[in-house]
């Protein structure tokens, strides 16, 4: 009867067959239909259509409502709880295996997440600034003789007006700055050194600063600053320091106009105390500053709607146009743009041309991060695969008792998933715990990114990856298995598993021993330059800024005052520190010369006594001395200059410094590293008088050995108070700072040996398991040989070689790689030691050695065991 | 004290169900509570209730014949079980016993 006549609309019983309970559902349809009929009496098809649809639906409650999922799936969560259960049973009995790879496998997501970290906030850097896609700083290519390309960050201060004036459609705003510097910042008797900078009164809106207090608009009234919030701190505690009155140095009075957070650690701006006006720096700058002093900086931001490749393009003759021929024309200086987003990881240009930087540092870790990882992978997998031979058989049971191929898949991807989550978690603590030592080592404040859904997608991703890797041969191979070959005895699993295994493990010490020469390596090269002769003696000697004018005035008054202390050995005053003598000049002419020897000099301002001081070696001529007048007039070369001003004997010549007059060279001194360790020295020339511009002073004090340092510099400071009261007295070992030098290095050689011990750990780990699987495989072998009268020694070797020529094998193919590596590593260095053999076949014995040690444990276990136990054994 | 608490929509079903003897099954309780009480009721919310009660061990049920009117399904018909039964008695003894104590002429009409 249904057939014929009204009937209610069939999707309606669909869904409820689907959503109900199954043994409700024939009461519920039929009572439903008997009130059809009845409505359709009633009202009409229409209206009872629309009735059963609506009481139909509101069947839909709880207790009629089936299981979400249907049926199929149930059983997919029973196997997969058993498959659970399973997973954790293996786990647990074979405790060691289980240690080893969730060890392995931990150690390498450490080493990955740590890298990762670091290479995040080395990506992220300056991204704390808004306007990072569109801010730049301008810089200058200048051509040099012989066509010599140098960049300079530094450009004139006619620039920012230069820029405004004629190219103000492409920027937003333009921003002047000086170079960061240290002030004295005064706030009624507190007085502390802090870092600041000039800038105009767009600078806040360039940088985003985060305001705290006043807006972004303070600096545009000119005697006005900025301070960080922990700067404000400082000085104000928690009161409100907005229009207090500071002093910077000894300039008039600013009024501060706002506080701003402080900028991130990853940031170039990072640390800076204050941010003042340009219109008060420019006060203390001399009137005469031209097109051709490039002592300041440029920041601009693009406008909106332009292009950052454009505008660099058309600002690129805005000096050659106005600079004079005198002023630096001749240099042809070509302006360009230096984004924000390459401030940090490009920074290093040769010839005009952006060639990087620290992106090379960053690169070379996420390969080693990289390659640590995948070492980490092998290792789980040879285990895995190495265990293979056991599981076979559970294939073979399985099977017969009717598993699908599916569900053994399935059921050997759980358990290397759950030891990758393992592992992941074991990572996590390991993370959690080394974090700070990381940032000690590597000089960052990275944290946990906790709440970052990148991180945990990313790690999480990544643990499920290397789960799948290393559960692919065992899920995939094993469970092919023909079920009956397997019971029967008569496939041997393992055989051709051997060799990938043996492939695996050599790649494995192939990479570990490479890291190993490579730090080596690192090492040597940074051994070679310490022990590079620095040409002056770093002990004992400091260095105090001056910047009070009495102390020059008074000068000598204030050296036989520091004298007097008896602490003193010899004081003398430079125009920069020892270890940083960054100021150059050209402009000389002599006898001799040729037309394109045009080459800048390093030059040093000193007082008479430089030399004692730091103790240069004289190699011919003379030191300054007082006794002669003349010496006002007088220079002291090195041996790089002399050899590149090409005289025969240079004490006696002349040479002509522009319109400074002709200086006599006097002596010649030992090379000394006064700029970069891995550079050779530069030409250099000392000089006592010279009537310019005052430039910022250092007074270099060789304090008597034998002397507490604190107790000597307390005295040296009492002088200092004396003659300069107002500023706060800051010095700096010597040694100390030329050990900065080698910061970077360093870092890259620290960093370069955990690695490699790391990866050697890992590798170590997976030769362990290797072993112990090998060495129970031929229980019986051995103890049959035994019977037979084989050695403990001879079994011994017998067990260990393949182990051993594997590694060897792989000292043979580190050789190369690593050569290739270092040599292109060293090419950047103009110092650098000589590639030599030691590293090479150090870090083979030694991966060797541990070799051996890590297989000993099981083979010799194996060979001395009692044949009775062994033979037993069935 | 009881110690399962019964609604009065399923105390109302319950004294239907035994109102209905054997012809107590979902529809026919959906139109006694149309007719007799005048409340509009849908046939879900008195499945709903029968299961709740059944659940409770007041009525229990069993299948009847297969039916021409309703496609060949069959009705489930509910039948009130000692425990209901007591339950509904309690439930009248104790409204008695309320309203022998109300005085007379209080319910102001």
């Amino acid at each position: 009867m249904s057939l014929q006549g009204p009937y209610p609309p069939r999707w309606v019983n669909t869904l409820l067959r689907r959503l109900c309970k199954p043994h409700l559902l024939e009461e519920i349809e039929g009572d439903l239909l008997e009130f059809y009929y009845e409505w359709v009496r009633q009202y009409g098809v229409a209206k009872a259509n629309r009735l059963y649809v609506f009481h139909s639906i509101k069947f839909l409650r709880y207790y009629a409502l089936g299981p979400i999922l249907p049926l199929s799936m149930i059983n997919v969560d029973v196997m997969l709880k058993d498959h659970l259960k399973i997973a954790w049973r293996q786990l647990v009995k074979n405790k060691a295996y289980s240690f080893l790879n969730v060890a392995g496998l931990g150690i390498g997501m450490t080493v990955s997440m740590l890298i990762g970290l670091w290479v995040w906030d080395e990506t992220s850097f300056n991204t704390y600034h808004q306007g990072y896609d569109r801010v730049a700083r301008v810089l200058q290519n200048q051509e040099f003789a012989g066509g010599e390309v140098r960049t300079w960050r530094g450009q004139a201060l006619q620039l920012a007006p230069g820029l405004r004036d004629s190219y103000g459609t492409y920027f937003k705003y333009v921003t002047l700055a000086n170079f960061r510097q240290d002030h004295t910042l005064r706030f009624d008797e507190k007085v502390l050194t802090q870092k600041g900078m000039f800038m105009e009164p767009d600078a806040p809106k360039i940088l985003t600063l985060d305001m705290v207090k006043g807006t972004q608009e303070g600096l545009s009234e000119p005697y006005s600053i900025f301070l960080s919030e922990s700067a404000a701190r400082v000085f104000f505690g928690n009161e409100d320091p907005t229009n207090q009155v500071m002093q910077i140095d000894d300039w008039p009075g600013v009024k501060v106009t706002g506080v701003y957070a402080d900028l991130p650690h990853n940031s170039t701006f990072a640390g800076l105390d204050f941010i003042s006006t340009w219109a008060l720096y420019e006060t203390s700058l001399p009137e005469w500053l031209n097109w051709g002093n490039s002592w300041f900086q440029v920041i601009v931001q693009v406008a909106d709607q332009q292009d950052m490749a454009q505008a660099s393009a058309a600002i690129k003759n805005v000096k050659q146009d106005r600079v004079s021929e005198e002023q630096g024309a001749r240099f042809k200086p070509e302006l360009f743009l230096h984004p924000m987003s390459q401030w940090h990881l490009y920074s290093r240009f040769e010839q005009g041309q952006n060639t990087g930087g620290r992106i090379q540092q960053v690169r070379m870790f996420s390969a080693i991060g990289f390659i640590v990882m995948v070492l980490a992978c092998i290792n789980f997998m040879n285990l895995s695969t190495a265990r293979s031979e056991k599981r076979a058989k559970e294939v073979g049971v399985r099977k017969a008792v009717g598993s699908r191929r599916g569900q053994l898949v399935r059921q050997f991807f759980t358990e290397s998933l759950m030891l990758a989550l393992l592992a992941f978690v074991l990572s996590l603590v390991l993370v959690h715990t080394l974090l700070p030592y990381f940032n000690d080592l590597a000089g960052k404040r990275i944290t946990m990114p906790w709440l970052h859904p990148l991180f945990w997608g990313g790690s999480i991703g990544f643990a499920l990856f290397s789960g799948l890797l290393a559960g692919s041969y065992p899920a995939l191979y094993l469970s092919s298995l023909k079920a009956i070959q397997v019971l029967r005895g008569t496939t041997k699993i393992g055989r051709n598993a051997a060799l990938p295994r043996k492939i695996l493990v050599v790649v494995q010490f192939t990479v570990s021993i490479s890291l190993v020469i490579g730090t080596m390596m690192v090492f040597q090269q940074l051994g070679y330059v310490k022990d590079r002769p620095v040409g002056y003696s770093l002990d004992n000697l400091i260095t105090v800024p001056v910047k009070n004018d009495e102390i020059l005035s008074h000068y000598e008054a204030f050296r036989h005052d520091l004298l007097q202390t008896g602490v003193v050995e010899e004081v003398s005053n430079a125009a920069s520190r020892v270890t940083q003598t960054f100021v150059t000049n050209s402009g000389f002419s002599w006898n001799g010369q040729e037309s394109d020897m045009q080459d800048e000099f390093v030059t040093v301002r000193v007082t008479h006594e430089f030399g004692k001081t730091i103790g240069w070696q004289v190699i011919a001529g003379r030191d300054f001395s007082k006794d002669f007048g003349t010496d006002s007039l007088a220079l002291v070369i090195n041996e790089a200059a002399a050899s590149y001003l090409g005289f025969e004997d240079p004490v006696g010549e002349k040479i002509k410094w522009g319109i400074h007059g002709t200086y006599t060279i006097i002596g010649v001194v030992k090379d000394m590293v006064t700029q970069s360790p891995y550079e050779p020295a530069k030409q250099t020339l000392f000089y006592i008088d010279f009537k310019g511009p005052k430039l910022s002073n250092v007074a270099h004090i060789k304090l008597r050995t034998g002397q507490g340092s604190y107790q000597a510099i307390t005295e040296v400071a009492t002088v200092f108070k004396k003659y300069d009261p107002s500023n706060p007295f800051e010095f700096q070992f010597v040694d100390q700072s030329y050990a900065d030098k080698f910061g970077d290095e360093e870092l890259v050689g620290r960093l370069a040996g955990i690695f490699a011990i790391l990866a050697i750990l890992i590798s170590g780990l997976g030769l362990f398991g290797m072993a112990s699987y090998v060495a129970h495989q031929r229980t019986r072998e051995v103890g049959i040989r035994k019977v037979l009268g084989a050695s403990v020694t001879n079994l011994w070797r017998l067990l260990s070689k393949d182990f051993v020529y594997l590694v060897l094998l792989s000292c043979f193919m580190a050789g190369p790689i690593a050569y290739m590596v270092l040599e292109g590593w060293l090419q950047q260095f103009a110092y650098r030691a000589p590639l030599s053999f030691r590293p090479f076949l150090l870090a083979g014995v030694v991966a060797v050695l541990i070799a051996i040690m890590t297989v000993s444990f099981h083979t010799f276990k194996a060979a001395t065991s009692n044949p009775v136990n062994s033979l037993k054994l069935e | 004290m009881r110690t399962t608490y019964i609604g009065e929509l399923e105390e109302v079903i319950l004294l239907i169900v035994v109102m209905l003897q054997e012809e107590a099954y979902g529809v026919m309780i959906t139109r006694e509570i149309e007719k007799q009480l005048d409340r509009k009721i849908s046939v879900s919310a008195v499945h709903a209730t029968l299961h709740r009660l059944s659940k409770k061990g007041y009525v229990n049920s069993s299948m009847g014949g297969a039916t021409h009117e309703r496609g060949g399904r069959r009705k489930r018909f509910f039948k009130i079980t000692p425990a209901g039964s007591r339950i509904l008695q309690e439930i009248r003894e104790a409204r008695s016993r309320l309203w022998s104590q109300v005085p007379p002429n209080a319910l102001t009409s």
